[in-house]
């Protein structure tokens, strides 16, 4: 018989560590400083920062689809032209503030997402990639029979929308500038918000109850239905979500550039191709990586796209390169030789006083 | 009357066009469960080779894919052997992604190389040579060709499936790779003989689509999604299944263009989400995925 | 004359260490069993010598030359072929088909042709055009096992071939072991049966946990060396 009961050692489960507390405080700085920066930046900038936000807004969605639910969809684009077209509809036809049309090009995105995951779902892995380019398509052809929004050739969105934005007055007298600069700034503010919550959304999800699911899912999806982890409802979740975030996205690029076709805005290249780049070379599976990926893709295209073709090429090349020999991207080969995490979503068993019913 | 009859039998003949797009796509799938996101860049790409040498050597297209045939099964056994193996696994992402950035640039090197100019297949006569059948309707000689050829590709495909050494081991790998590895059959192999098979299937698809409408470097995508419906429509592991999966998404097409010409690939992509919605598993399913 | 050897052979599934050095030597003609409870490492063994996982190039001899770099597809040309855990038939191939695929790799002549086997296994020659899903579980066996001699093996590595099998069917199987003897394969055998495994062996290896606890001959070892060898002490 044994004497005693054994002494039983108290554990927590923590996430973050001192690394990403330094991490967090820092993103906070640079939010701020992002904010203020209209009132000091060029108008490039302010261009190419839209662009640089909105293009990491969507590629963390697809790797919220793709990396965690295993929903690898090369269909988003599908979403992206609704939200845009939902607004273009909304503004032209409806007489709405365009600021207000973006959150109900979520809505819409959302509500259109519902019916088109009850089919695609049925297909698995490759195929339902495939299956989501279908509905993307089937998306761009049923647009391009709306004669109201421009059929085949699209529209522009008028003057008398684009100078009436909310809160233009207020931009155009605080900062000195004039209509055009004056929409970009909001569009900027807009954009930054909607990156900001986005990024925001995904790392609170993913440190949720329903992080630690989708983590499972992407592991090992059978084991995880195992252990009572209701998989369609999850996937069907992030696929809303995700749709939403897109949609809005849609919109704001859309309102940005006052013009809008269903081939552009049904791109695959667009908002697909260069989505995906953007994920797998920073790193899919992470917070960071489409981060750097979202930087890197916003240099190359600044410095390399007068190279039309080649500069493609050159994309399609480092995709394959990075996916054979650092399939976990760029970030992913950093922080596995280094062990750093700036965004940590990892549980980690670490050992101390905590909730312990030793003894 | 004969308007609709007219579009059952266009839609019949482009289905043969489908189905051979669908058959290399098909055949890939079903030994090693690859889906090649640049199989459709692939068939332009192979009907830019056909044209070539039609040109350079001064042949006839019919001619000019005999001998495009081994060169591109050597490209397909090459590009099997040492970039897509390495790709395979568990995981779904690397095959889906390299294939997806191949696809970008077998499109964009086409670009360079050709120009965004539509190029087309001259074959004299054939061309637009017809077989009257009575009543006002006239089958064109080529799509007729297409249709048959088709026919002819399944034939041989299921023979070697199903009658040769070959055939047995491809099935053996798709059931269960690591005890075909038991048999003796080295995957690396047997997958690049496949894609070579596969690739010598695009170039046939390739003399058709050249031979019936212009292409030009960015069409590639468009036959992806064709290829890929027919054969879900189809239904996995059946090729007789991919040839009914064409000529329904044919079909439908055809239908859809008689209605309204502005509808006829929204009709074929609709047709392809109504099958799926209410089967699935496709029309004639055969293997267990 | 030392046909199958291994020496010091460690084994890995990720960072899960199933075996510990385990040095292990068929004679050509002899068939030696492998016991050991569920997990101690009898599967990971056959299937390191086969090719299917990695091992250290040194860790496998056949014939005395060194063999654990070659892959699997390789090994089996060589004249080593591995009867699968499950009997895992091909479903898209007929019976007549997984015993053909058998003999796909390996060109060699020897005594076991299609004939051969159907005389060995009489039911498989009545049911060889069926699917082989539809085979009973004795008769997939059996079906395993013919594929398995179509490549005219050397060596025999047989895994659990009497696993979820009633005894009348398992003496059955075991009654063809000595016919593929006779025509000169040696086989290892990794059985739970104990006694089925004792009775046609010419020495026994024991696994306990990825190591070697026990060799020798069946009828010199005792009950009890047998038991703490197999449960540890």
């Amino acid at each position: 018989m044994r004497d005693g009961a054994p002494q039983l050692q108290a554990y927590r489960i923590a996430t973050a560590g001192p690394g990403s507390r330094a991490a967090l405080a820092i993103a906070c700085m640079i939010l701020i400083l992002l904010a203020v920066l209209p009132a000091f930046a060029g108008r490039n900038l302010i261009q190419d920062l839209i662009f640089l936000f909105y293009m990491l807004a969507l590629a963390q969605c697809w790797n919220l689809l793709a990396g965690y639910a295993g929903l690898i969809s090369v269909g988003q684009q599908a979403f992206v032209g609704l939200g845009g077209y939902i607004l273009f509809a909304l503004t032209l036809l409806a007489g709405l503030d365009p600021l207000l049309a973006i959150p109900l090009a979520g809505v819409a995105s959302a509500v259109f997402a519902l019916p088109t995951a009850l089919v695609v779902f049925r297909l698995r892995g490759a195929y339902f990639a495939i299956g989501s380019w279908v509905v993307a398509e089937v998306y761009r052809l049923v647009f391009a029979q709306f004669k109201g929004l421009g059929g085949g050739t699209g529209t522009s969105l008028v003057p008398s929308i684009t100078s009436n934005v909310l809160g233009i007055e207020w931009v155009k007298s605080m900062f000195d500038v004039r209509t055009p600069a004056a929409r970009d700034i909001i569009s900027y503010w807009a954009a930054l918000a909607l990156m900001a919550t986005t990024l925001g959304f995904v790392y609170v999800v993913l440190r949720s109850r329903r992080g630690l699911a989708l983590g499972a899912i992407r592991d090992q999806e059978a084991a995880a239905a195992g252990l009572g982890v209701d998989i369609y409802r999850l996937k069907l979740a992030v696929y809303v979500a995700t749709a939403a975030v897109t949609g809005m996205v849609g919109a704001l690029i859309y309102l940005q550039k006052a013009r809008i076709s269903p081939d552009a805005a049904f791109s695959v290249l667009d908002w697909t191709a260069y989505v995906i780049f953007i994920v797998v070379i920073g790193g899919i599976g992470t917070i960071e990586g489409p981060l750097i990926g979202a930087i890197i893709f916003y240099l190359l295209q600044r410095y390399l796209a007068d190279f039309g073709a080649w500069y493609l090429i050159l994309l399609g090349t480092l995709a394959i390169t990075v996916m054979l020999f650092a399939p976990r991207g760029l970030w992913g080969f950093v922080a596995e030789r280094y062990g750093v995490t700036l965004f940590p979503t990892r549980r980690r068993l670490v050992s101390g006083a905590g909730k312990g019913k030793g003894g | 009357m004969t308007g609709w009859l007219d579009a059952l039998i266009q839609g019949i003949l482009l289905g043969g066009l489908y189905a051979l797009f669908a058959a290399g796509l098909s055949l890939i799938f079903g030994v090693m469960r690859l889906v090649n996101l640049a199989h459709g860049d692939l068939i332009v790409l192979a009907a830019f080779i056909i044209l070539l040498l039609a040109e350079k050597l001064g042949l006839d297209p019919f001619a000019a894919v005999l001998v495009a045939a081994p060169v591109l099964f050597t490209i397909g056994f090459a590009l099997q052997y040492a970039l897509l193996n390495r790709t395979l696994g568990r995981d779904l992402l690397p095959p889906l992604l390299v294939t997806f950035g191949l696809s970008i640039m077998i499109q964009n090197g086409l670009l360079q190389l050709f120009s965004a100019d539509s190029e087309r297949l001259r074959s004299g006569a054939i061309e637009t040579a017809s077989i009257a059948l009575g009543g006002g309707i006239a089958i064109g000689v080529v799509p007729l060709l297409t249709l048959l050829s088709a026919i002819a590709v399944i034939v041989v495909l299921n023979l070697i499936f199903y009658r040769t050494p070959l055939g047995r081991a491809f099935r053996a790998a798709s059931d269960d790779l690591e005890v075909a590895q038991l048999m003796g059959i080295d995957h690396n192999r047997i997958f690049a003989t496949a894609m070579g098979l596969a690739f010598v299937v695009i170039a046939i698809a390739a003399l058709y689509l050249g031979l019936r409408a212009n292409f030009d470097p960015t069409i590639g995508p468009a036959r992806l999604l064709y290829a890929f419906e027919a054969v879900i429509i189809g239904g996995l592991g059946s090729f007789w299944g991919t040839l009914a999966g064409g000529i329904v998404l044919g079909l439908a097409q055809t239908v859809g263009a008689r209605i309204d010409p502005e509808w006829q690939i929204l009709s074929g992509h609709l047709a392809f989400l109504v099958v799926l919605g209410l089967r699935p598993r496709g029309l004639f399913p055969r293997a267990v995925d | 004359m030392t046909l199958l050897e291994t020496r010091n052979l460690v084994a890995f599934y990720g960072d899960f260490q199933a075996l510990y050095g385990i040095d292990t030597v068929l004679n050509a003609g002899e068939t030696i069993a492998i016991i050991g409870a569920n997990g101690a490492g009898k599967s990971t063994y056959l299937k390191a010598i086969a090719g299917l996982i990695r091992r250290g190039a040194d860790s496998v001899l056949f014939d005395g030359t060194p063999i654990g770099a070659r892959p699997a597809a390789a090994v089996v040309r060589l004249g080593v072929a591995l009867v699968p855990e499950g009997r895992r038939l091909f479903p898209s191939l007929s019976v007549e088909e997984n015993l053909l695929i058998g003999g796909h790799g390996r060109k060699a002549p020897g005594p076991w042709t299609l004939d051969r086997v159907y005389s060995l296994f009489p039911m498989l020659r009545e049911r060889r055009s069926e699917a082989s899903p539809v085979l009973s579980g004795g008769q997939q066996q059996m079906a395993a096992l013919g594929r398995a001699l179509m490549s005219n093996p050397r060596v025999l590595l047989c895994d659990e071939i009497s696993l979820g099998l009633a005894p009348i069917v398992i003496a059955d199987i075991y009654a063809a072991l000595p016919r593929i003897k006779a025509e000169g394969t040696s086989i290892v055998l990794v059985e739970q049966d104990i006694a089925q495994a004792m009775k046609v062996s010419d020495r026994v290896y024991c696994f306990q946990e990825g190591r070697l606890s026990l060799a020798g001959r069946p009828g010199e070892l005792t009950r009890a060396q047998i038991h703490s060898a197999y449960f540890g002490s």
